[in-house]
């Protein structure tokens, strides 16, 4: 008997597999990573490397420099790194104190900043990380004066790419009494933080919160502002005027270690128009090269580096690829002796490797995202450094090859011009014309 | 984001008094504005008017007297510590309240999501004429109820109606 299978493109299998769990469960899934849906992204964009009209740095002689400087709007000791590659916040309680001790020790050896996220400073991250951005959210779990003297930077969080609008949020298997104690909640509770900060509202407030971050530190250090993106053109003048050093924008591709589903597909905007606008923002405002931009959300690859830089960035942030280098997603850990595979654990978590986003649940088979004990102990600071500083080099590698063949010696020179889009939407959401066309849609005047 | 002095402001304060307060104390000699004692950590902050609303928003450990009234959603979220209220609270008292204990000595407009009154015992009195006799003031502390979490919102539950 001939069975149809014509699927409902509206109300497809994994629509209805929603609807299904929504009925059975009266509650709205909750999970990790990024939005998982196809958007336009930096894959739209290629680069118009050199040819006759233009002539490339040799890959060995000639250099092609990547220090970065972040914060000279103000601070005294702007923050000095060896790659336009830094690592995003992600809090001690969504990873565990190794996977911290691991992303500040490879931080520290291939010349980049980390940031401590919705838990505070741990000694095992501010001991690892040479450069350590200290962020102000609005739960303000354990935020205090003395961690905030010891940081290198400052970051107020208005808003992340997986939830612009949204708190942060811990799920009860995590809520250890380690956390727990640093966050000053109950051992196992569902941890829902809040929103907006519990201090003040708007953009002239912001204003004298930086100033009192300032006076704290004595004026020493650079505070950064973090915008979800949403209405990036206003958001970033507001926080421009509100006397931000750098700004940090996170696009819709960014990561969570647990938030609502309907949050991570459909709110904020990709980071690839995200990114324009607020190039755009700084410009009108007369203040590129004196404000730095740092994008991320969904940041992979070094061509996704180069590109970045390309359309006015001057540096980027990376938190899924961290934890995908860190083995996140992968079928097996190593425990120092031998390769154990976990596929069976995924399994259990009702999926497999490669299709995770369950950090929610603190049962990382990987032990990336956890707090127990034994699942913990299955990645060690020593590989989990090696692994990500070789990461993090070949994501350099990869910049600088691509700078070096758009004849760039320097990776911030690379330009707008370097860049042509495949796609008619990309096109118009990073205003470089589409490939093989002068066409740039939505431009005035075409 | 105090820590150790002792602040006394003669007059008014605007939003946001002795936010993230780590230790020390703060005194206000008239009203306070809304969000008074945010996210404080320890200390102590006294208001002897009245304190808009949102008087201490996630609070953490810190201790907060006020000597008449506080304004809506007062103790939102609060984690830890005690709010002494010696006049009337507004809408949504303690909404969310996590740990932190509110004793409340007038009337209640309405309670927040997962609040509850309970009884007051011993131990309660002592820490509410510890906190009272801080700051000079005499009402006696059997005249205060008890307002803290009914901790039904602690773990995500189907059952609690939209109270998310």
């Amino acid at each position: 008997m001939k069975i149809d299978h014509e699927e409902n493109s509206l109300y497809n299998q994994q629509i209805i597999q929603y609807i299904h769990r929504a009925a059975q469960k009266g509650l709205y899934d909750i999970r990790g990573l990024g939005a998982k849906r196809k958007v336009p992204s930096f894959d739209d964009l290629v680069f118009l490397t050199a040819s006759s009209s233009r002539y490339p740095l040799e890959g060995y002689r000639e250099k092609c420099l990547t220090q970065t400087l972040l914060g000279t709007r103000h601070a005294k000791k702007p923050v000095s790194l060896k790659i336009p590659i830094t690592i995003a916040g992600m809090s001690f309680g969504s990873l565990s104190a190794n996977v911290k001790e691991s992303i500040g020790r490879a931080a520290t050896k291939i010349g980049t900043s980390t940031t401590t996220g919705d838990g505070g400073m741990t000694p095992e991250e501010r001991t690892s990380s040479k450069t350590l951005v200290y962020q102000c959210l609005p739960s303000r779990y354990g935020f205090n004066p003395d961690d905030m003297r010891q940081a290198d930077a400052i970051e107020i969080v208005l808003g992340q790419g997986a939830k612009p609008g949204g708190g942060g949020m811990l799920l009860g298997l995590k809520v250890s009494p380690r956390v727990a104690k640093m966050r000053t909640l109950p051992e196992g509770i569902d941890q829902r933080s809040a929103c907006r900060h519990p201090d003040w509202v708007g953009p002239d407030d912001l204003t004298i919160k930086i100033n009192e971050l300032r006076e704290i530190t004595d004026w020493q250090i650079p505070i950064y502002v973090k915008l979800g993106a949403t209405r990036v053109n206003d958001d970033v003048k507001l926080a421009v005027k509100a006397g931000a050093d750098v700004i940090v924008l996170d696009g819709m591709q960014g990561g969570t270690a647990a938030t609502q589903q309907v949050f991570i597909e459909h709110a904020g905007i990709p980071t690839l128009p995200a990114l324009r606008q607020a190039i755009e923002a700084l410009d009108e405002m007369d203040v590129l090269g004196e404000i730095q931009l740092i994008i991320s959300g969904g940041i992979r690859t070094g061509a996704d580096v180069a590109k970045a830089l390309a359309m006015g960035a001057d540096a980027v942030s990376i938190g899924q690829a961290v934890l995908m280098a860190l083995g996140c997603n992968s079928k097996s850990y190593f425990d120092g002796q031998q390769t154990i595979n976990v596929e069976e654990e995924y399994q259990k978590l009702g999926t497999a490797p490669g299709y995770c986003h369950h950090c929610e649940t603190g049962l990382c088979p990987v032990g990336v995202t956890t707090q127990l004990p034994d699942l913990e102990k299955r990645l060690q600071p020593d590989w989990g450094e090696r692994r990500l500083t070789n990461y993090l080099q070949t994501l350099n590698m990869e910049l600088t090859t691509l700078a070096r063949a758009c004849g760039k010696s320097n990776v911030h020179h690379l330009e707008r011009e370097d860049l042509v889009a495949l796609t008619v939407e990309a096109a118009a959401m990073a205003k470089v014309p589409l490939a093989g066309t002068d066409w740039i849609p939505g431009a005035k005047g075409i | 984001m105090n820590k150790q002095a002792k602040i006394i402001v003669h007059g008014n304060v605007g939003w946001s008094v002795a936010e993230n307060i780590i230790s020390g104390q703060v005194w206000i000699k008239g009203f306070a504005s809304q969000c008074a004692g945010a996210s404080g950590h320890g200390g102590l902050l006294f208001i002897e008017g009245s304190s808009s609303s949102r008087c201490g928003i996630s609070m953490k450990g810190c201790d907060i007297v006020v000597g008449e009234d506080v304004g809506h959603m007062s103790a939102f979220m609060a984690q830890a510590g005690h709010l002494v209220i010696c006049g009337n609270a507004g809408a949504g008292l303690g909404d969310s309240i996590y740990e932190a204990i509110i004793y409340i000595r007038g009337k209640i407009h309405s309670l927040g999501s997962d609040a509850q009154e309970e009884p007051m015992r011993e131990h309660d009195y002592e820490r509410v004429k510890n906190l009272l006799n801080q700051t000079g003031i005499n009402y006696s502390p059997k005249e205060f109820k008890r307002v803290a979490s009914a901790k039904k919102l602690y773990q995500w539950n189907v059952d609690a109606h939209q109270e998310y």
